[in-house]
């Protein structure tokens, strides 16, 4: 294990002979392209006869569809088509969004254009494509739509009441999935506990707003019967799969293409209706038709997340000791839920992952998933991480104070000691190795700890309040096919890397896990270029074209390093020796004797250059008549890698917040934030450090500005930028980020995923910031986004 | 439909005449009349800056401004910023502090942090949150896009001073 910090190299063993890049943090190739505006996002792309469509929404959330008269639009300029439910559904399957693991779970049959009847503000129920997107947008004001209101299940409080509409009678009732777990011994815990601390948290819903909305252009091609769909994607193949079983073509017929991501957060990871619609419009065209959201309905369609009302209570003693927690979840998903990924698995997470970094005994949980007249939720980054942890933190520090304890203390007493591994945690989930002790450690030393206490202390006497929140965590990452595939989604837990050595010397890897900003392009790079032994500039990444990487999972529960970068490695290495032994017969020699070092072929006792790549590849691809007849250079290669180890590895880590509440305003300062996070092998310090950030602030907008507000009838309040607040640069803290490294034994890389673990423990470490602001005053808050309102509302002042 | 409107402006250096509808936004004209696909659409109403452009030397919303308003005007975008070195300081300094994730909002930041450098020179790290903050990133959390500025404005101080 080793401590690193920011741009420290790694100190664990080297991977490679000549590790040049993995750990270090070189510029990221495509940096240079997207500061100098030459990105191509799928808004960019234009084709030639390519048109556009705007979608008419339900203006309701609940509603029947009485008549579509669309007479006078389709006689606008440049009106191309206007279609509805009923037409596209002759050529597109409807689906049914749930999984086989999840016992019990239930849905109702989806549409690209709704049927008959709308079911929450903002599902798409006509499609009009014109010649441009202003001359659709013109024809939107033209169509005739009717329609009556129906009653509508809004609340998920109330959904499950007998008197509340039932969504979808064919179900029976509104309940999508419920779920119980029960350790054992939990009533005779709290029985003997010296405290027990109940409360009720609440999370407010919200969405990912990614900067560039969603978008796709499809091109049905009909002399070929083959469909091009350029994507704004996380999980191409998937998509892949989708389209070909919805619209009943082969999957040989279906190319999808990921360009430049603007932003997708778990946001661009789902199959949403109008996806199919556009499809399915361009195969009645014969035409491209590209589909961008405007932000407007970004903010109904997009798919919401994280609203939750959780009953929790923990039994503590005296002496630290944490006994057991309970806990009661409901969460409501919107009408339908969504394909192919399921709204049940966030609350799922929520059960699976309570109380994770301790060693308590006994733990029971209850989770209702509802169905309700909202726009649906599903899969947004840390799905279930950022609920989990805050309630598990929120009690702790509750507990804490209950037994007069410093919230570091407890936490030091409680969680899974880092010699304890591998071992379960009460929950049923399996942890390979955290270190949990070892990162409170360096937390306490990065943020100086005393010192903060003590200066909140002496502004404490001067009537100001700040707040200290820690908050402890782990994150699911690389997951096995437990995840989806055993459920019966087709979503590939395994990724591929295809190795190509040209005939220049370079190498070309085709890598089945994309780019939405992360970095993973980058990364592949690193790791290829060590793997093979040539430099950064010689290896070319090719992500995101299903025609031309190999088989794989795409990105999502923060896979692409840990599981994308295995195959990467695995590959390098395999050509690297594959190269090897063309070298061998080129220069008549063993090729153990052989070794690639920086572009050249070296003989590996004497390190002496004894020729260089550029001279194996003029050999190999074009003097291929010098070889032996027995002899064919393979100098393309492809690995495979799955994580079959455990359902998941756990990643941990820990965060701080530091925040001023100024009791007169119910404002909040967020002064400082820190966090230690141990991801396994770190490949690029800068780039980790900048996804910790970058998730830490998404966790922030949650926990004190993003919700979407919902009046009594189901339509939304804040629907557009102006209204619905997300993080501004001036509101943000620094943010401090520190490492401790322990690789996974499960890959040969050693990494685990870094993407989310930012996301789950920001909202925690905030809450217990500001409670911690407000003990003195009496107060307390527990219901998400943290709004001057609220923190008002709790000190009686309003 | 409105009679088309045929305007003269300089974008990038470079004269172009332009016949556009009286509604046409200038991000629109210049994405989808002069191909210059820099500038993004994030919101179209005027809140997230990524269609943040330069007219006449101050960074205005691509979005809230109509092309016919630039009319006779110099028009700057991300496609020309690099022929001027306080720019080319920002884009390199972004790259060196991985300043962008998703590269989606990068162009208005650069727009931004431009006029910040020369508008505000001895602006202050809280200063540069303030000034940044009519862009919207949801990628990096900030901290990075904040280092690159501030350090733009450190190596000017250097240049002047020496």
């Amino acid at each position: 294990m080793s401590i690193t910090i920011d741009k420290a190299p790694a100190k664990l063993h080297d991977l490679t002979q000549d590790p040049r890049y993995i750990g270090h943090s070189p510029e990221r190739p495509s940096a240079r392209r997207l500061v100098q505006g030459q990105g191509c996002y799928v808004d960019d792309i234009e084709l030639p006869r390519m048109t556009h469509v705007v979608f008419w929404r339900s203006p309701v959330a609940h509603c029947r569809i009485t008549g579509i008269n669309a007479e006078f639009a389709k006689r606008m300029p440049g009106v191309v088509l206007v279609a509805d439910g009923p037409m596209l559904a002759k050529i597109c399957k409807p689906w049914v969004a749930t999984l086989g693991h999840l016992a019990g779970m239930k849905s109702a049959p989806q549409y690209p254009l709704a049927i008959e009847r709308a079911c929450w503000q903002g599902e798409p129920v006509v499609a009009i494509v014109a010649e441009t997107r202003a001359q659709a947008e013109d024809a939107m004001a033209y169509l005739q739509v009717s329609w009556e209101l129906l009653p509508a299940a809004v609340d998920m409080e109330t959904a499950l009441h007998p008197d509340t509409p039932v969504i979808h009678p064919e179900l029976g009732d509104n309940l999508c999935f419920t779920r119980s777990l029960d350790s054992g011994g939990v009533d005779e815990a709290f029985a003997r506990a010296d405290h027990v601390v109940s409360t009720t948290f609440e999370f407010g819903r919200h969405t990912g707003v990614t900067l560039e909305p969603r978008c796709q252009i499809a091109d049905w091609r009909s002399a070929e019967q083959r469909l091009t769909v350029y994507h704004s994607q996380q999980a191409p193949h998937m998509m892949q799969d989708l389209y070909a079983r919805q619209f009943s073509i082969a999957e040989s017929a279906v190319r999808v293409i990921c360009k430049d991501v603007g932003g997708s957060f778990g946001i661009k990871v789902h199959a949403y209706p109008d996806d199919f619609a556009t499809v399915a419009l361009s195969m009645m065209l014969g035409r491209p038709v590209k589909f961008v959201a405007d932000r407007l309905e970004s903010f109904t369609s997009d798919i919401h997340a994280r609203h939750h009302l959780v009953k929790a209570r923990i039994a503590v003693r005296n002496d630290g000791e944490i006994l057991a927690f309970e806990m009661d979840d409901l969460t409501g998903i919107g009408p339908f839920s969504m394909f192919p990924r399921t709204s049940a698995i966030e609350g799922n997470q929520v059960v699976n992952l309570v109380g994770g970094p301790y060693k308590h005994q006994h733990y029971r949980a209850k989770l209702d998933v509802v169905f309700q007249n909202k726009t649906p939720t599903c899969q947004y980054r840390g799905v279930g991480h950022p609920v989990a942890c805050a309630i598990t933190e929120g009690l702790v520090d509750m507990a804490a104070r209950a037994i007069n304890m410093d919230p570091m203390e407890i936490r030091l007493r409680n969680v899974i000691p880092d010699d304890a591994y591998p071992c379960s945690g009460i929950s049923g989930v399996k942890f390979e190795g955290l270190s949990h002790q070892a990162c409170l450690a360096k937390l306490e030393e990065l943020m100086d700890y005393k010192a903060l206490r003590a200066e909140q202390a002496a502004l404490r006497e001067k009537g100001i309040y700040r707040g200290i929140g820690i908050a402890a965590l782990i994150e699911l990452t690389n997951p096995s096919a437990a995840f989806y595939g055993v459920g019966g989604a087709r979503i590939a837990s395994q990724d591929g890397a295809t190795a190509r050595f040209d005939p220049n010397g370079g190498i070309t890897v085709l890598v089945s896990v994309g780019e939405q900003g992360q970095g993973t392009e980058a990364i592949y790079t690193q790791i290829a270029a060590d793997a093979v032994g040539v430099d950064m500039a010689q290896v070319r990444v090719v992500t995101g074209d299903t025609e031309v990487t190999p088989y794989g999972g795409g990105t999502w529960a923060s896979r692409g390093a840990g599981i994308g970068g295995e195959a990467v490695l695995l590959a390098g290495e395999a050509l690297r020796a594959n190269i090897l032994k063309v070298a061998a017969v080129i220069l008549k020699r063993d090729a153990q004797d052989l070794d690639i070092h920086r572009g050249d072929v070296i003989d590996i006792a004497s390190r002496d250059v004894l020729t260089p790549l550029t001279e194996i590849g003029r050999v190999a691809y074009f003097r291929s008549d010098t070889l032996p007849n027995d002899f064919t250079p393979e100098l393309q290669v492809t690995r495979h890698y799955a994580q079959r180890d455990f359902p998941f590895i756990f990643t941990n880590g820990v965060q701080a917040s530091y925040v001023e509440v100024d009791p007169d305003t119910g404002f909040v300062k967020l002064l400082k934030h820190w966090a230690v996070e141990d991801c396994g092998r770190v490949i690029n310090p800068q780039l980790v450090n900048e996804q910790i950030r970058g998730a830490i602030v998404q966790g922030i907008g949650g926990a004190m500005l993003e919700e979407c507000l919902y009046d009594s009838q189901g339509l939304m309040l804040n629907a557009n930028m102006a209204d619905y607040l997300v993080p501004m640069c001036a509101e943000m803290p620094d943010i401090e980020v520190a490492h401790i490294e322990t690789p996974t034994k499960s890959s040969k890389l050693g990494a685990k995923g870094a993407g989310e673990a930012g996301t789950a423990g920001a909202p925690a470490a905030v809450m217990n910031a500001i409670n911690d602001a407000l003990h003195p005053l009496n107060a307390q808050v527990t219901s998400q986004p943290f709004t001057p309102e609220k923190i008002l509302t709790a000190l009686g002042r309003v | 439909m409105a009679e088309l409107q045929t305007i003269r402006l300089h974008v990038n250096g470079h004269v172009h005449t332009c016949s556009v509808p009286p509604r046409l936004h200038l991000v629109d004209m210049l994405r989808d009349e002069l191909g210059l696909k820099g500038s993004h659409l994030g919101c179209e109403h005027g809140v997230c800056g990524a269609c943040t452009v330069e007219v006449d030397g101050r960074a205005v919303r691509g979005c809230l401004t109509l092309a016919v308003q630039a009319d006779g005007k110099q028009v700057r975008t991300v496609e020309g910023l690099a022929d001027f070195p306080d720019a080319r300081a920002l884009q390199e300094s972004f790259i060196k502090h991985n300043a962008l994730q998703c590269g989606f909002c990068t162009p208005g930041m650069l727009l931004a942090a431009r006029e910040l450098i020369q508008h505000k020179p001895d602006a202050t790290r809280e200063e540069v949150r303030e000034w940044m903050s009519g862009n919207y990133c949801r990628c990096t959390g900030y901290h990075a896009i904040v280092d690159a500025v501030c350090e733009v404005l450190a190596q000017r101080h250097q240049e002047s001073a020496a």
